[in-house]
């Protein structure tokens, strides 16, 4: 029998109306690389930070075992003294430090409170050397790529003598060439004695380097697989992350379609910092009248960077490309003439983009058109108070009254505010992106239904999901989308999640 | 009692605000064995606030964006300067030099807006460096010394009272009359608001307390009104700055402007994407805050009769305190044009009580930062609690 270095027995997690993690088991052998594959929101990341201490013992049921003993972390810092390391996706360095003050921070090298320089640059020099990098420890971190940054987070964990290290998506930002090196790391880093756990979607990555690979699913585990002993496809493994029952979670729809009503040509985006990095590509997209169009892709893949172009510019430089509607060119250079002209764009991000929490919801609904409530400049209260009651009810808002404050509603119910608002701004065209993130199953069926009430209304809806079961529920028609380019379109007749995440996934695809 | 409880639960910030300044007032009208209320004092008192007032009604709104002008202070001696060499030593007319450095508000306002909004420098930093150049342009244009007088018609502004066409011996009787249609005129809109309020649905106050308010209002109004009449009457700036409150009271709670405004301060970014065009907003109340300080500096200059170099030396932080005991949050979105006009008055009648009662200005400023520190206090332990 195999040393096992950690073991995670009948994890459960439960956020207030969703379970995010039902009675996981988890297993990792001593010198392996462990993949963790699941689809956004399969309860990797919760895993994770129940694991290294971000959920506190207490906060979570089950158990968990590292090195032969139980584990009862109370924070990060208790999970790193025993060796247990995780390096986010969004990496915790500070731009402004240097590489030896940022892998020694909060674990710096000092007597008596005064800092070892001496110590701590030829202590860095070494780790640099381990991890691979051509870098004085004196360099900013601000001067470096991400994928050098990324060693430095490692080099950042074997300062803390790390014996198990925990890699959220490393390579999601890395260029192939970057990734490469990285992963051959985590191979010398196996060779030394330190086991890995690699949470990521590349499929490829994970055959290339994985000893065994375990798949979440909504919240649990679907199965273990050794990659030396059993036979591993991608087939497998993707069939093992959508593998599930998807009818009944959608209400049934029967929609006209009508006219191309809104069109996207040769749409071009670039980064907004750097300025040479291009976002979006080439972007060819339409929906027509009574039609709800889904945009697939993981997350990263500039769906969300799309549509914040097209809606008024508000994310990127160097835009070139057309926005049509009805045939005819409209301008979309400011969020308040893109409103003028039809389109409507709901954040991902309620809480931070979508909704001023410390207002009301009638002040909530009404802010992008206020002039339709308003004579003149001034607002027409008795008017905005009907309209906004009739939100109220249309939308089923479960709400103490009107004047209640957006912060103190339940996600499902913020939702429905954010949808409102949009509503009533009255669009041809509505981009709805991740409108069920972080609601619970229920309020998630309302929101389809209101989805496909407002298709039959005739409106033209784009979905962008990384939930795919919500895509091929929802959608009529599919985009997918990958490194900023649409790479797939398909009916959602003849899609199937293995079809569409094989696309999403894979590197070569048959161009439709 | 249910209805009562939730009542002022939700309401608690906006009375215990009024029952301070009550409670302030009452205490230095005992301890100063009753000069506060006699009718001359009060009289001063309204003088003396009415550009703290003024200013607060534009540093509000930028309060409410999330923002601050240290800039007011200087603004002010700035504005005196340039109104005294107008009028005292170019011999232009008082009426055309209202008119002149109204517009020059107006253009500092451009100026500082113009580097926050669109240049995004931070306002605590242009408005700093406003603090110094506008300071140091007043001695420029002074040459360190003051100049005075002004003509008549300019020094009313501040110093005059409206006439009386009743002619009653012992009181200014047209100035009761004002009070008793001002009383009349508010109760009748409460009452409007009330019954719309019913109409559509909203929570209303419940009728014990709404009765309860008028009639203090009413009664409040009718004392400050006979108090004034005992003296020489309604002072021409207490009408302009009612014209003022009136006016923003309006903007910030039943106009696009003003609903923009507190959107863009509770969430810059849900605005920007809501089509709220958020920089031109934000330039938009500087140049406000411009004129506002502007016209703030010109009441200072008609009161003194003079302008002098260290003229409205550290009023910004009389002003930004009237808005932040009066209820505004420093990170933008909540806060009251009434709140801050409550605000400057308990301001105004520490720096007036303490002064009767002969104390110094060391330890007024030790009790005023203590008073802000406490009504902030107050509003943080609000919010944790829900």
């Amino acid at each position: 029998m195999s040393d096992v270095i950690l073991e995670m027995r009948n994890i459960g997690k439960e956020f207030p109306g969703v379970k995010a993690l039902d009675n996981v088991t988890f297993s990792v052998t001593r010198g392996e690389i462990h993949a963790l594959v699941g689809e956004n929101g399969a309860g990797k990341s919760t895993l994770m930070k129940v694991l290294s201490g971000v959920y506190p013992f207490g906060t979570y049921s089950g158990d968990i075992i590292f090195n032969g003993k139980e584990c009862h972390f109370k924070d990060i810092h208790q999970s790193e003294q025993v060796g247990l390391v995780i390096i986010h996706q969004e990496l915790a360095l500070v731009p402004y430090l240097s590489i030896a003050e940022n892998m020694f921070l909060g674990n710096e090298q000092n007597k008596n409170g005064i800092i070892d320089w001496n110590g701590s640059y030829s202590k860095s020099v070494d780790l640099l050397k381990k991890v691979g990098l051509h870098e004085t420890p004196n360099t900013l971190i601000s001067t470096m790529g991400v994928g050098r940054q990324q060693l430095v987070e490692i080099a950042k964990a074997l300062a803390k003598e790390v014996k198990l290290l925990i890699l959220d998506e490393p390579t999601a930002s890395l260029n192939e060439k970057d990734s490469d090196n990285l992963l051959e790391l985590l191979v010398q880093l196996k060779a030394q004695g330190i086991t890995s756990i690699l949470i990521s979607h590349k499929l490829n990555e994970i055959e290339k380097v994985a000893d065994s690979i375990t798949v979440l699913r909504d919240g649990a585990t679907v199965e273990t697989m050794d990659c030396h002993k059993d036979k591993i496809s991608e087939d497998r493994i993707i069939r093992d992350m959508v593998g599930r029952d998807i009818t009944n979670r959608f209400p049934p729809r029967d929609n006209k379609i009508g006219e191309v009503v809104f069109e996207i040509q040769d749409w071009n985006v670039y980064h907004p910092v750097h300025s040479d990095l291009k976002v979006s590509t080439d972007v060819n997209i339409n929906v027509r009248r009574g039609e709800v169009v889904g945009l697939a892709g993981l997350m990263g893949a500039g769906r969300t960077e799309l549509a914040m172009s097209i809606f008024g510019r508000s994310y990127g430089t160097r835009i070139t490309g057309k926005a049509l509607r009805f045939g005819k060119e409209i301008d979309v250079s400011t969020v308040d003439k893109a409103i003028k002209n039809g389109v409507a764009y709901a954040t991902e991000d309620r809480k931070a983009y979508g909704l001023v929490l410390i207002q009301d919801l009638k002040d909530n609904i009404t802010l992008a058109n206020l002039e339709a409530i308003s004579d003149g400049m001034v607002i027409n209260q008795p008017k905005e108070m009907s309209v906004t009651s009739g939100y109220r009810e249309k939308l089923n808002i479960k709400c103490s009254s009107l004047q209640q404050l957006a912060i103190n509603l339940s996600g499902g119910n913020q939702q429905k505010v954010v949808l409102s608002k949009w509503l009533f701004a009255n669009p041809d065209v509505l981009i709805l992106d991740e409108p069920t993130r972080g609601i619970d199953v229920g309020a998630k069926y309302e929101i389809y239904t209101i989805i496909n009430r407002l298709a039959s209304e005739g409106k033209s809806i784009i979905l962008i999901s990384s939930e795919l079961t919500e895509i091929l529920g929802v959608c009529d028609r599919i985009y997918i989308m990958r490194d900023g380019k649409i790479v797939g379109e398909m009916p959602a007749s003849e899609a199937t999640p293995e079809i569409v995440m094989k696309h999403i996934m894979t590197q070569e695809v048959m161009e439709k | 009692m249910k209805a009562l409880r939730t009542f002022f639960k939700d309401q608690i910030r906006d009375y215990a605000l009024l029952i301070a300044l009550v409670v302030i007032m009452v205490f230095f009208q005992i301890i100063t064995k009753g000069i506060l209320f006699k009718p001359v004092n009060i009289t001063n008192l309204v003088l003396q606030n009415s550009y703290v007032i003024t200013m607060a009604l534009g540093m509000l709104l930028i309060i409410l964006t999330s923002w601050i002008d240290l800039s007011v202070g200087s603004v002010v001696a700035v504005i005196g300067a340039v109104a005294a060499v107008l009028m005292v030593k170019m011999h232009v007319d008082w009426v055309l030099t209202v008119g002149i450095c109204l517009v020059l508000g107006a253009v500092i306002g451009i100026w500082q807006g113009y580097w926050v909004a669109f240049v995004k420098i931070p306002a605590f930093i242009v408005t700093l460096a406003g603090m110094l150049i506008f300071r140091g342009l007043t001695l420029v244009i002074l040459d360190g010394e003051s100049i005075g007088p002004f003509p008549t018609g300019f020094q009313k502004i501040s110093t005059g009272f409206i006439p009386d066409v009743f002619k009653i011996p012992g009181i200014h009787f047209t100035t009761i009359v004002i009070g008793i249609i001002l009383a009349i005129v508010l109760v009748l809109m409460d009452l409007q608001a009330r019954k719309n309020q019913r109409k559509y649905g909203f929570e209303v106050t419940p009728t014990s307390i709404f009765i309860l308010k008028n009639v203090i209002v009413t009664i409040g109004i009718m004392a400050l009104c006979y108090l004034l009449a005992s003296y020489k009457g309604l002072p021409n700036v207490l009408v302009l700055l009612f014209a003022l409150i009136t006016f923003y009271s309006f903007i910030t709670s039943q106009t696009v402007i003003g609903r923009r405004i507190y959107a863009m301060g509770g969430n810059e970014k849900a605005a920007r994407l809501s089509g709220v065009n958020t920089p031109l907003l934000l330039f938009g109340t500087f140049v406000n805050m411009g004129v506002l300080a502007a016209l703030g500096g010109l009441i200072v200059a008609a009161r003194l009769n003079s302008a002098t170099p260290n003229a409205g030396d550290g009023m910004e932080l009389d002003v930004i305190a009237a808005c932040y005991i009066g209820g505004a949050s420093p990170s933008g979105g909540i806060g009251k044009v009434i709140g801050a006009v409550v605000g400057a008055f308990i301001i105004g009648v520490l720096n007036n009580g303490m002064s009767i009662m002969g104390l110094g200005i060391d330890w007024q400023k030790v009790v005023k930062g203590m008073v802000l520190l406490v009504a902030v206090l107050f509003d943080v332990s609000q919010k944790n609690k829900s």
